[in-house]
Formats: C-alpha cells, sequence, structure tokens
C-alpha cells in the first residue's frame, strides 16, 4: 500500500546573518498510511510545529523531499499548490485565532468550497451538512468567531478542514487550548470521523500529551531538538521506551 | 459602588456614539453643502460691482464684500467646493496610494519592500511643506499641481501604517487557514488583510482631512494652489490680506470658513477612532 504521506530528509535550517544557523527540523523522515493516525510527540521547541509547517508548505524546507499520495509537493508554488490544499487540511491549535475576526464561521468553513468553483447557495447547504457532521447547529455559520466557545470553534475548525474531503488531516495541537472534557470530546469526533471515513482519511497527530498520543493513536515518533528519536506503536513506546528523552518524557508524567 | 461605574461607562459609551451622530451630520451636511454651493449662493459669486466694494456686513451682504464688490458670503459657499473637495481628493488618494504600497510592501517582504521602504523615508525626511512647495514651484501654480505636490509628501504616513498593520496580519493563524482553503494571493489580500486594517488607516485618513485642508489652503495662500477668480479659502485669505487691518471681515470669513470645517473633520476623526477602539465599544 502506497503511503500518504512519505517524508524524507526533510530539514528546516534557521539562519541569521551575524547568528550561528538554527537546525529547528534535522533530517527528519517518516510515512503515513492511508486510514492511520500517526502521533507526533515532543516538548515544546522540538521542531512539531515547524515540521509540520513545511508538510503544509507554510514554511519552505532548506532540505528534503514531501510526497504527498505520491506527488513530489516540496518546491509547488501558485495554483499547483492550491490543488494540494485539496488533498491536504489542518486543524490549528488556537481555535478562536485561526478564523477570520471580521468573518462568520459559514465563511472560514465554506471559503475552500467556493474556491474550488461551488455555488453559493451549494456552499451554504453544504456548510451547514458539515457543521452537523461536527456537532453543531445550522445556525452557527452565522455566527462569529469570538461569539462561540473554543470547543465550539474547535468544532468548526475541524468542519472547515474536512469541507474539501481531504485525504490528509493535520491536528497541530488541536486539543491543547481546550479544557480535559472538551478535548475528550473533540477526540471522541475525530475518532467518529476515523471510523466513519475508513482508509480515505488519514491523520497526523502533532501533540505534547503522551496520554492522548496513547489513547488516538496507530503509531507514534518521538521528536527531539529536531529529530526523530524513537518511533513505534505507542504502547510499546511508552512501556518500553528505548530513547533516554522519551524515558524522561514518561517519567514526567507518570 | 459598582453601580456608579457601569452607569458612567454607559454614559461615556452613549456620548461616543452621540458624537458620531452629530459630527457624521456635521460633515455630511458639509459636503452635500459644497456639492450643491451653486445653487446656495444668496448672490453670483463672480459679479463685480465696484460702487459697493469693501462695504462691511450688512443685512443685505451677511459678510460684506470684498475690494470688486463681490458678496463675500456667496464667495465663501462657493469656495467650499474647491476646498472641501480637492482636500477629499486628495486624502483619498493618498490613502490609496498609500495603503496599496503598504500592503504590497508587508505581503511580499523582500528587496521591494526594502525599496518602496527607503523611498518612503527619504520622503518622509524632507521637512512636508517645504517639499511641497518645491514640487508645486516646479510644476507650476493650480489647484492640481498642489494636490500632486501635497500626495507626494503625505503617502509614506500611510505606506508605513499599512505595511505594519500588514505585516501583523500575515502571521496569524486564520491567515494561514485562509491560504490552506486554497484562496489566491488577491483573494487574500482583498478578502483578509484589507477588511482588518482599514480600520485604522480610515481613522488615519480622516483625521488627515483637517490637516490637508489646512496645507491646501496653506499652498494656495502661498499663491501655488488655485489661481483667480475661482473662489478657495486660501487664495481668498491670500489675497486679501493687505487689506486685514482695514476691512478685516475679507480675510476672515474664509478663514473662520477654514476653521470650522478643520474642526468639523477633525472632531469625527477623533470620534471614529474613539468608536473603533473595542475597549471604548465593547462586545
Amino acid at each position: 500500500m502506497e503511503p500518504i504521506l512519505k517524508v524524507e530528509n526533510l530539514t528546516k535550517v534557521f539562519s541569521r546573518s551575524g547568528q550561528e544557523d538554527f537546525t529547528a527540523v534535522n533530517s527528519i523522515r517518516f510515512s503515513l498510511n492511508p486510514g492511520e493516525c500517526l502521533g507526533i510527540i515532543g516538548e515544546s521547541g522540538s521542531g512539531k510545529t515547524t515540521a509540520v509547517n513545511m508538510i503544509t508548505r507554510l514554511l519552505d524546507a532548506t532540505e528534503g523531499s514531501i510526497l504527498l499520495d505520491g506527488e513530489e509537493i516540496t518546491h509547488l508554488k501558485g495554483r499547483e499548490l492550491r490543488k494540494v490544499y485539496r488533498k491536504m487540511q489542518m486543524v490549528f491549535q488556537t481555535p478562536t485565532d485561526s478564523f477570520d475576526p471580521r468573518r462568520t464561521l459559514g465563511d472560514g468553513i465554506g471559503e475552500s468550497l467556493r474556491n474550488i468553483g461551488m455555488s453559493r447557495k451549494e456552499t451554504r447547504e453544504e456548510v451547514e451538512r458539515l457543521l452537523g457532521k461536527c456537532g453543531l447547529p445550522a445556525d452557527f455559520a452565522d455566527r462569529y468567531p469570538h461569539q462561540v466557545s473554543g470547543g465550539q470553534c474547535q468544532r468548526a475548525a475541524i468542519a472547515r478542514a474536512l469541507a474539501v474531503k481531504p485525504r490528509l488531516l493535520i491536528c497541530d495541537e488541536a486539543t491543547s487550548a481546550l479544557d480535559v472534557t472538551v478535548q475528550k470530546e473533540i477526540l471522541e469526533l475525530l475518532n467518529e470521523l476515523r471510523s466513519q471515513q475508513g482508509n480515505s482519511l488519514s491523520i497526523l497527530f502533532i501533540c505534547h500529551d503522551i496520554s492522548l498520543v496513547q489513547q488516538f493513536c496507530d503509531r507514534v515518533l518521538v521528536m527531539y531538538h529536531g529529530s526523530i528519536v524513537e518511533e513505534g506503536v505507542p504502547d510499546d513506546v511508552i512501556g518500553h521506551p528505548q530513547n533516554e528523552y522519551t524515558q524522561r518524557l514518561i517519567d514526567s508524567i507518570l | 459602588m459598582r453601580e456608579v461605574t457601569i452607569r458612567k461607562q454607559r454614559i461615556k459609551k452613549d456620548s461616543v456614539k452621540f458624537r458620531l451622530i452629530l459630527f457624521g451630520t456635521l460633515a455630511v451636511l458639509l459636503i452635500v453643502c459644497s456639492f450643491f454651493s451653486e445653487y446656495l449662493t444668496p448672490c453670483d459669486p463672480y459679479l463685480q460691482d465696484l460702487s459697493i466694494a469693501k462695504q462691511p456686513p450688512d443685512a443685505e451682504h451677511l459678510l460684506g464684500t470684498d475690494r470688486y464688490g463681490r458678496d463675500m458670503l456667496s464667495r465663501v459657499i462657493v469656495g467650499s467646493r474647491t476646498s472641501i473637495f480637492s482636500t477629499l481628493l486628495l486624502v483619498a488618494i493618498i490613502t490609496a496610494l498609500g495603503t496599496a504600497v503598504g500592503v504590497v510592501c508587508g505581503w511580499n517582504g523582500k528587496a521591494l519592500d526594502t525599496v518602496l521602504m527607503r523611498i518612503s523615508d527619504l520622503f518622509l525626511a524632507f521637512p512636508g511643506l517645504v517639499f511641497a512647495l518645491a514640487v508645486a514651484g516646479v510644476l507650476g501654480g493650480g489647484l492640481q499641481n498642489a494636490i500632486i505636490a501635497l500626495a507626494a509628501i503625505s503617502w509614506p504616513k500611510y505606506a508605513r501604517l499599512a505595511r505594519s498593520q500588514t505585516l501583523a496580519q500575515k502571521e496569524t493563524a486564520w491567515m494561514k487557514a485562509a491560504k490552506l482553503s486554497g484562496s489566491s494571493t488577491v483573494k487574500l489580500i482583498f478578502k483578509h488583510i484589507l477588511p482588518n486594517i482599514i480600520g485604522p488607516i480610515l481613522v488615519t485618513s480622516m483625521l488627515d482631512i483637517g490637516t490637508m485642508m489646512m496645507e491646501l489652503a496653506a499652498l494656495s495662500f502661498l499663491g501655488l494652489g488655485a489661481k483667480p477668480p475661482i473662489a478657495e479659502w486660501g487664495s481668498m485669505m491670500s489675497d486679501t490680506r493687505s487689506l486685514m487691518t482695514t476691512s478685516p471681515w475679507i480675510t476672515f470669513s474664509p478663514g473662520i470658513a477654514i476653521f470650522i470645517s478643520v474642526m468639523i473633520f477633525n472632531l469625527l476623526g477623533d470620534t471614529i477612532r474613539d468608536y473603533a477602539d473595542p475597549k471604548s465599544r465593547g462586545r
């Protein structure tokens, strides 16, 4: 089975004149199979977000290649890149900030649909369907981001991410800004989506909470100082950590 | 104690709204009046009658007459059209130009940003009115050239403002989300950047209307703006300044007109700023 996402030697070096180069992500490689949920854990500053930003092409990679569904996307630009976003979507860490404060949630969710040429009326219907799928009433389409709670906003963000029926969903700390009960609801929603869509939806789940990863992911990568230090099934990694950093990470929770 | 605080806040909020309506109405009234000024004049503003030259204000000529016997009230009313419309045009030009440059710089970054910003620094480094004088001097007098001269020195303020605002908006999470939604650069700028940065820019341009009206009047006063016999407040003051001691109403009428309109637009600008400030509005 061909992986949906394949990352080879991905490296990001931040260089500033007069300062030493900083390697945020150091030659990481991994692949994600269709229908799989892959977790990436690591402390803040370990390069998780930089890696995701490179995969979503919000940040240019210094070296390496990113293959999405067999297609090389590392250097795509403009129209070609926008096409890629039909296969790959992201849910951000801060739900409220991920919606334009001057537009309604419906506008935000429907934006990608309008961009692929759907009519206003069809978009509205689809937005309401998506909101329903994510457990929100249809009239939320007319609300502004500051009028809804963080958890509701994150549900809307998931609805937005699912609008174009992507094959890869990236959740960058999607539950970190929410309190535990809402966190659980969002995870349940993601789980439900996974069981509904089967192999057509793969999830890359970035998190710093090892217990969430254990509940939710099929496989986990541990990142430390820009490199992947350990990889495996969550229960194995947590039960028998091979790496010293992983050991410390687990100890710090238990 | 608590009751009192709440009531104080409510009064403050209401007063902002009241001021907004009041000054907004006054400004609109002023613009409408200046638009229909030709129909509002009691006498022909260009009709000369030397037999009644330099008459002090009386019942027939409420603001007196100038040295050619033209009715001052009519000239002030007709002059509003030139003064107010050229000011609004000027402010519209610098707002649009400055914002466009600023957004392009902020969005694009890199070399283009550096070049355009250094050019704007150049313009900012000159003393404004002196530079405008030089430009108007080179291009020759006339209202059109005065507007060009003032536009040349005034756009960098807007460029800097728009650039900093664009830079701030560019890094937000919702901007990334909009990119991931497959929106093109043009869409991102027009649908997301502009609506979010237009507030502070609009406030600045409202506050600038007063300043620009004064500077246009100053250029006209120095003989580099509107040419006679066109009625324009600045040039009307300048033409008659030698009569200030003997017939002060001729100089003071357009002066007071400038004073009142500048004040209305400045107060409106202040009020819009207060209104746009979320702290004064609440959620």
